[in-house]
């Protein structure tokens, strides 16, 4: 293990910082989880394929601000907040912390930093173990790192507990999780988290399976918490208007990467990115519940095993245009919501145009639709074009390059697209082509 | 202790016909138990003591006859409950120290380890267990002698692939818990987490597999005695072999000699079973129905007073 040798045993860093000091730096921070294929192609050492959950992140988390990790289930907020914390290996980049990156060090190094970087889950219930009482679960950290034993031990515990609301103390420790409710559950969740005295706490949807009348109480505990600890958060959540009322910055994630990232004030006066967009317009409904999912584009989160070419977010994305990565399975897509629009009858005469669908299933920017056996490749070509014009504004068209005839049926070329990385926009940074990308100038970091 | 919580809890959720099997399990068992522990005062003779009458038969001053060794029949069904029960509280208990840590291990650590267990566990249990307990009888006889010892490790045997399964299936699923994630995220070595995270939450089925191996256990423990491979008669009571001694004596019209120990055998085996089957019709999910009670939904205020409810 590269650690370096002058820095081993330091685990707590300093705490008094300058400000706007950077505490945790992300850089293209990777996480692929493999997956399983069948028992036979495991034997024979097959690639199974890899889900990108974290895809590429590179953040600076500085002293003493919450930031916020929001997007869709799915995104990789979860699997980026146990990255920065060491439960998940990074499969690519750094993640530097106290003069050390935490995606190199030992199991035995990391265990040291735990008592600097906590976690706080999302689900209360899961959080405890069932046969452990609240007094033995929030004093196993201290016992673990042996900080603390009898006496000083309970002592302990009892101000940790009176410190997350759960007073007297004694009237919680010899229970078990099993006797709480939710609410008290999270709270003691929250003790343990702050009994090694941490520094960063990173928060995974810590009030999302929480009564609603209980949201507010332990949002306002958290805010406690980290003004008496000075602490620092990264708060993950799928919920716009929480992050709003409780982040100083948010990052705005998608499949993996983070497409917008900036003050949350500026990003919630003017968004940039689209999906950003598609997420805030969503806000306005009373149940932070049900806001997400309900005004967002056309289509569904792509699956992360095969993301889009391009920019991730193009087959939903209402401003696509022709640098975005068109490709063949977009093509697909468009051709099959063409036929869940027309009658059954349309559809069985034009299903016989097509050959065989499943062959656009691959990622390509080009793409050839063969001939039915009874149809011409002209067939193909006027299906085409009446689906076109059918709807002339659908961003895909935006970029095709040619469509040519060919023997068996019909060549489309797509405008080779382009990944778009992130680049300041306005006080913000964002990944997305509409907005030109700057060459930094020598010598000055990034903006926002 | 929150092992322990776990262990009794599912004696007293029990209810119904599951209540009235273990009861009637516990009862039948706590009556060989006391025989084991009271021998001495029980039997009016030793185990190995001669007695001035050979096959007498029950009554007048032998409660149950006496055999063509000169012994006592009652005095050696009373202290072989004493061998029965040392036997097989011995055997369980060696059988869960072995399978219940290696199951543990096998399904926290993973891996190669697992595999290699995994594939040891199972060609054990693929063999018949009464075949299995005759060869490892034999093996530990010539290492240790005949006594209770030897037998109970060989049975012991028998049951380690049982513990370890179990143990090592739960720990599997219970490994994914995010109790043991938090348990990492607050710096717990490996050993931590199995032995104050996993243990408590994987040995629920224990105590079911438990009294169920401890009537299999009866039942071989007599077998091995029946063919010989059990413990000499000179070293303890044994009803496999006083069994076995009566055979010739069921031909010549003698009842006393097979029936009582036979008897005692049955006994036994049907004690421990009613636990075992009451035990896990209370932690088995799939047969549990006690849950399942009548709800009665509030009735639904009206719409405008939930508005101004909020
Ligand atoms: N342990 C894992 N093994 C395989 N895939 C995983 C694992 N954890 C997460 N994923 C996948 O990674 C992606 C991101 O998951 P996650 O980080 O939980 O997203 P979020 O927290 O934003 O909902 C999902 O597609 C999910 O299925
Ligand atoms: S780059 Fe921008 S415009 Fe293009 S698809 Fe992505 S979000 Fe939409
Ligand atoms: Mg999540």
């Amino acid at each position: 293990m590269p650690t370096k040798p002058e820095i081993q045993g330091t685990a707590h860093a300093p705490k008094h910082r300058a400000p706007d000091e950077v505490l945790v730096s992300m850089q293209d921070v990777e996480v692929y989880f493999q997956l399983r294929g069948g028992s036979m192609a495991r034997l024979l050492g097959m690639d199974t394929g890899s889900v990108r959950a974290v895809d590429g992140i590179s953040l600076d988390l500085r002293k003493g601000e919450v930031l916020g990790l929001v997007g869709e289930s799915g995104s990789g907020k979860t699997t980026l907040g146990r990255a920065l914390l060491g439960l998940v290996a990074a499969t690519g980049g750094e993640i530097r912390y106290a003069g050390q990156d935490i995606t190199k060090l030992s199991t035995r190094h990391l265990r040291r930093l735990r008592g600097d970087l906590q976690m706080v889950f999302q689900d209360p219930s899961a959080a405890l173990n069932p046969s452990m009482t609240i007094e033995t679960a929030v004093g196993h950290p201290l016992k673990i790192h042996g900080l603390a034993s009898g006496e000083e031990l309970h002592r302990r515990v009892a101000d940790a507990l009176e410190r997350v609301g759960l007073s007297p103390p004694e009237r919680f420790m010899f229970k078990y999780p099993g006797d709480l409710s939710g609410g008290q559950k999270q709270r003691a969740v929250l003790a343990r988290a702050v009994i090694l005295d941490p520094v960063l706490l990173v928060a995974d949807e810590p009030v999302s399976m929480l009564d609603m009348s209980v949201r507010a109480k332990i949002l306002q505990l958290m805010l406690d918490l980290k003004r008496d600890l000075d602490l620092t958060y990264v708060y993950i959540t799928h919920d716009l208007a929480s992050a709003k009322f409780f982040c100083d910055r948010v990052a705005i994630m998608y499949l993996g990467r983070v497409v917008e990232v900036g003050r949350t004030e500026e990003i919630f006066a003017d968004p940039k990115h689209p999906y950003t967009r598609s997420l805030l317009k969503a806000i306005p409904e009373p149940d932070p519940e049900k806001a997400l999912p309900r005004d967002l584009p056309r289509g569904e989160i792509p699956d992360a095993a095969s993301p889009p070419l391009g920019c991730a977010f193009h087959p939903r994305c209402p401003e696509a245009f022709d640098m975005c990565g068109w490709e063949r399975r977009d093509l697909r897509a468009l051709i099959e919501a063409h036929w869940t629009r027309h009658e059954a009858l349309d559809f069985e005469t034009e299903r016989g145009t097509i050959a065989n669908l499943d062959d656009l299933d691959e990622p390509s920017h080009e793409a050839v639709v063969a001939a039915g056996r009874s149809s011409s490749p002209v067939d193909v070509e006027d299906l085409l074009h009446r689906i076109r014009e059918e709807d002339a504004d659908e961003p895909l068209w935006r970029g095709v390059e040619d469509m040519t005839l060919t023997d068996g049926g019909v060549r489309v070329r797509f405008h080779d697209g382009a990944d778009p990385r992130l680049r300041p926009a306005g006080g913000v940074e964002v990944a997305c082509h509409l907005y030109p990308e700057v060459e930094p100038a020598a010598g000055e970091g990034p903006a926002s | 202790m929150g092992v322990f919580r776990v262990l009794f809890k599912p004696f007293g959720q029990t209810t119904g016909l599951a209540r009235w099997l273990l009861i009637s399990g516990l009862l039948l068992t706590a009556m060989f138990v006391t025989f084991a522990l009271f021998a001495p005062w029980i039997a009016p003779y030793g185990f190995a003591e001669e007695v001035p009458k050979k096959v007498a038969p029950p009554g007048d001053g032998f409660l149950m006859g006496t055999n063509d060794l000169w012994y006592d029949v009652w005095s050696r069904v009373v202290w072989g409950s004493r061998t029965a029960i040392e036997v097989v509280i011995l055997a369980v208990i060696l059988g869960l120290l072995v399978g219940v840590p290696m199951g543990l291990v096998s399904g926290y650590v993973g891996g190669w380890l697992d595999r290699i267990l995994v594939l040891i566990m199972d060609a054990l249990f693929a063999f018949p267990p009464l075949l299995l307990a005759i060869v490892f009888a034999f093996l530990f006889r010539d290492l240790i002698g005949g006594g209770v010892m030897a037998v109970a490790l060989a049975l012991a045997v028998i049951y380690v692939p049982q513990y370890f399964r179990v143990v090592r299936n739960t720990t599997l699923s219970a490994r994914e818990a995010t109790y043991v994630e938090a348990a990492r995220a607050i710096g717990a070595p490996g050993h931590t987490i199995m032995g104050r995270y996993l243990f408590s939450n994987v040995i629920q089925s224990v105590p079911v597999i438990g009294t169920l191996n401890a009537a299999d256990a009866i039942g071989t423990l007599a077998a091995l005695g029946f063919i010989g491979l059990g413990i000499q008669p000179t070293d303890a009571a044994e009803w496999g072999f006083d069994l076995q001694r009566a055979l010739d004596d069921t031909e010549a019209g003698l009842w006393w000699t097979g029936v009582f120990p036979g008897l005692a055998i049955v006994l036994l085996v049907t004690g421990l079973t009613l636990v075992g089957e009451g035990l896990n019709e209370t932690i088995n999910p799939t047969l549990r129905k006690r849950r399942l009670r009548r709800f009665a939904l509030p009735p639904r205020r009206p719409a405008v007073e939930e508005e101004a409810a909020r």
